[in-house]
């Protein structure tokens, strides 16, 4: 069992819910990062998605795109943010790390020397925007052999065939992508987002976890209540670069918006 | 290696999963995916439905102009002293580039699909104002993404499209050039997939598009195929065309891809020179990566982030390439070379003032490239270039660049 597997059985035996925040790895600066990781382990993180900043990333809106451009700055690599992972499992070895990104920084650094770093380095999951499991057919099957969780994505544009099939493809979780749009924008509509989430669950036996337009704790319940769990990014991104210059306010803001999520999704179990 | 293509070859591509060899597919994310699959259902229905062909074929002759004449430029023959040197006037279609073409193909797409909505992304503003131009005949209301920096140095085109009633969106991120304009369209189509189509100005972009886009375009080498054994009794030696994204060097040279004699060159933005780095030619100097939903050689750096690019010529200035061509330069049946800024400008100016004919600087690289080819060519030879667009647009360019102010 994977540790993405474990965590999300773990979590369901317990009847409580994912809490999964997003961060761009070298945002604000590459030696903050793991410090940054903690932070989040520590406010109630389940499982960490660690973004791989890209020139061009063509599924996010504006507040991840800067968050890419400060990250790139700095140089941050794909070879960097692995190497940030392992320092990571140097104290943490039970939280799963979730890389997200797009495909060509890895076609880049060449799909199996990343495989076999990424496995080196005690990540656990692939998550890559614009690779459907159509185009997948090079990749996926390195990442399969190490134990790599391929995640994909599900959009309310997504097919009942594409659905069964993509799951199919899929371990670990499905991440449902909550509306059309890009990453920070906030046109999410609980009731279509339960609606959808509760197809998918009788079409694939994998857990549902939910991204786009998770802000607060309010948002986090709702969403919470109808999935197996909640995708945190742009909010965070946002308090990252508020308070990129303050290291220490911007634990405490990441913290402050984070634990009252937490502790909203520990509701819902009682 | 050189391969003989055949229409048994050619008919199996792209592949259904819009792959030309290792090259082309559908890179996106997720929430496109239907809209694309949709997309492509539906143009190889209306590819072979003989009432969307009839209208594609009347708004062609009617309202673009077409056929567009095959010219022999005899003062320029004489001047290179090679090759006989031919000129396809893509530049005289209405709104003054092949761009139209495609335009009016993905606009009547918009039309059958019932899309009111239309989005595109441009670069000198030729795609944007012929996307903007099919968009006010057809009452679509039309939004165009350009690169703040190309919305300076394009001002002329900029204006056109608002007066045609499109809103222009400066892109201000990035590179602030096309790349990035394209980036803002994906987020956009993204955003407003329901009612929105999305018209891809080149052959690149995910699956269907580069098929798509091809198809609209060759009516370019189709006619020049035809009007060239008639006019000169024979087909061209070579053909030449400039390749940014490559829409008109696709549109010219697919009609003559089984024509083995037929020698094709696409001509890249080399702006300051290959050695600098500083150019836009991901052929010459790139190698293979994903960017745009496609799989293509592009400029990028060791890490894969993607490289900003340079050429005077803001519709050259893209660090890829449509995945076709990147086919056809690794199976080598069609050659991919650069000229310099200075190299295309020297072009421009030749063009302007031996033949009275004011290529766009697009044009401008093949017009340079060709004076070079020909030069060496035998003089019963005949090299066709495609004219893509007039100048009229890079006045203000060339104009800065001499120091004159208008």
């Amino acid at each position: 069992m994977s540790r993405i597997e474990g965590v999300m059985k773990a979590l369901k035996d317990q009847g409580r819910k994912a809490l999964i925040p997003y961060i761009t790895a070298g945002d604000p600066a590459p030696d903050q990062t793991v410090g940054l990781m903690h932070t989040l382990v520590a406010a109630g993180a389940d499982i960490i998605e660690l973004g791989v900043p890209f020139s061009d990333p063509m599924a996010d809106g504006p507040v991840i795109q800067h968050a890419c451009e400060r990250a790139l700055v700095h140089g941050t690599s794909l070879r960097q943010v692995l190497g940030m992972v392992k320092t990571f499992r140097e104290t943490d070895d039970s939280t799963p790390v979730v890389l997200m990104g797009y495909l060509n920084p890895m076609e880049a650094m060449g799909f199996e020397a990343f495989a076999d770093s990424a496995v080196d380095s005690g990540v656990d999951g692939i998550l890559t925007v614009d690779l459907p499991p159509e185009e997948a057919d090079q990749v996926a099957p390195l990442f399969t052999a190490r134990h790599l969780d391929a995640i994909f994505l599900l959009a309310p544009t997504t097919t009942d065939e594409r659905i069964s099939a993509i799951s199919e493809h899929c371990s670990g979780y499905v991440y449902y992508v909550s509306f059309k749009g890009v990453t920070g924008a906030s046109n999410i509509n609980v009731e279509e987002v339960a609606a959808k989430v509760k197809h998918i669950h009788e079409l694939t036996a994998l857990p549902v976890a939910v991204g786009f337009g998770i802000r607060d704790a309010e948002t986090a319940a709702a969403v919470g209540w109808v999935s197996d769990g909640v995708i945190v990014g742009s909010v965070l991104v946002d308090t990252i670069a508020r308070n990129q210059d303050d290291p220490a306010q911007l634990k405490k803001a990441l913290t402050d918006l984070l634990h009252p999520m937490r502790q909203a999704l520990d509701g819902l179990a009682s | 290696m050189s391969i003989k293509l055949t229409e048994d070859m050619l008919a199996m591509l792209p592949d259904t999963r819009g792959h030309f060899g290792d090259y082309g597919g559908r890179f996106v994310s997720e929430t496109l995916m239907d809209s694309l699959m949709t997309l492509e259902k539906e143009y190889l229905r209306l590819k072979k439905d003989p009432e969307f062909q009839a209208q594609f074929d009347y708004d062609l002759a009617h309202y673009v102009g077409r056929p567009s004449p095959l010219y022999f430029a005899e003062r320029l023959t004489k001047v290179v002293g090679g090759a006989q040197i031919w000129l396809k006037r893509e530049d005289l279609n209405h709104t003054g580039a092949h761009k139209i073409n495609n335009t009016i193909g993905q606009a009547l797409l918009a039309s059958f699909l019932g899309k009111k909505r239309v989005i595109a992304e441009t670069g000198a503003g030729q795609h944007g104002v012929a996307t903007a131009t099919v968009c006010a005949r057809l009452g679509l209301e039309c939004h165009v993404f350009m690169g703040a920096e190309d919305v300076q140095r394009q001002s002329l085109n900029v204006f056109r499209m608002k007066l045609l009633g499109a809103q222009v969106h400066p892109v201000t991120s990035g590179t602030r050039t096309l790349k990035d304009a394209m980036n803002d369209a994906m987020r956009d189509w993204v955003t407003n997939v329901d009612d929105t189509f999305y018209i891809i100005g080149t052959v690149a972009g995910p699956h269907p598009y580069p098929l798509l886009v091809r198809d609209f375009q060759a009516v370019i080498g189709r006619e020049t195929r035809e009007q060239c054994l008639k006019q000169a009794g024979r087909l061209p030696d070579a053909l030449v065309a400039c390749v940014g994204g490559g829409s008109n060097a696709i549109g010219m040279f697919y009609p003559f891809f089984t024509d083995e004699s037929v020698e094709l060159y696409g001509v890249e933005a080399g702006g300051l020179g290959i050695e600098t780095g500083k150019h836009a030619a991901p052929l010459s100097a790139g190698r293979p990566g994903v960017l745009h939903g496609n799989r293509t050689y592009l400029m990028e750096d060791e890490n894969g982030q993607i490289s900003s690019t340079h050429s005077v010529s803001a519709g050259l200035d893209y660090p890829g390439v449509g995945p076709e061509h990147s086919w056809l330069k690794d199976i080598g049946r069609a050659h991919y070379v650069s000229v310099t800024d200075d190299e295309a400008l020297d072009g421009f100016r030749k063009l302007t003032r031996i033949e009275g004919i004011m290529p766009a600087l697009e044009t401008a690289h093949a017009v340079a490239y060709t004076m070079k080819l020909a030069a060496e060519m035998d003089k019963d030879k005949i090299v066709v270039i495609n004219v893509s667009g007039r100048g009229d647009k890079d006045i203000h360019t060339v104009a800065q660049l001499d120091g004159i102010e208008l």
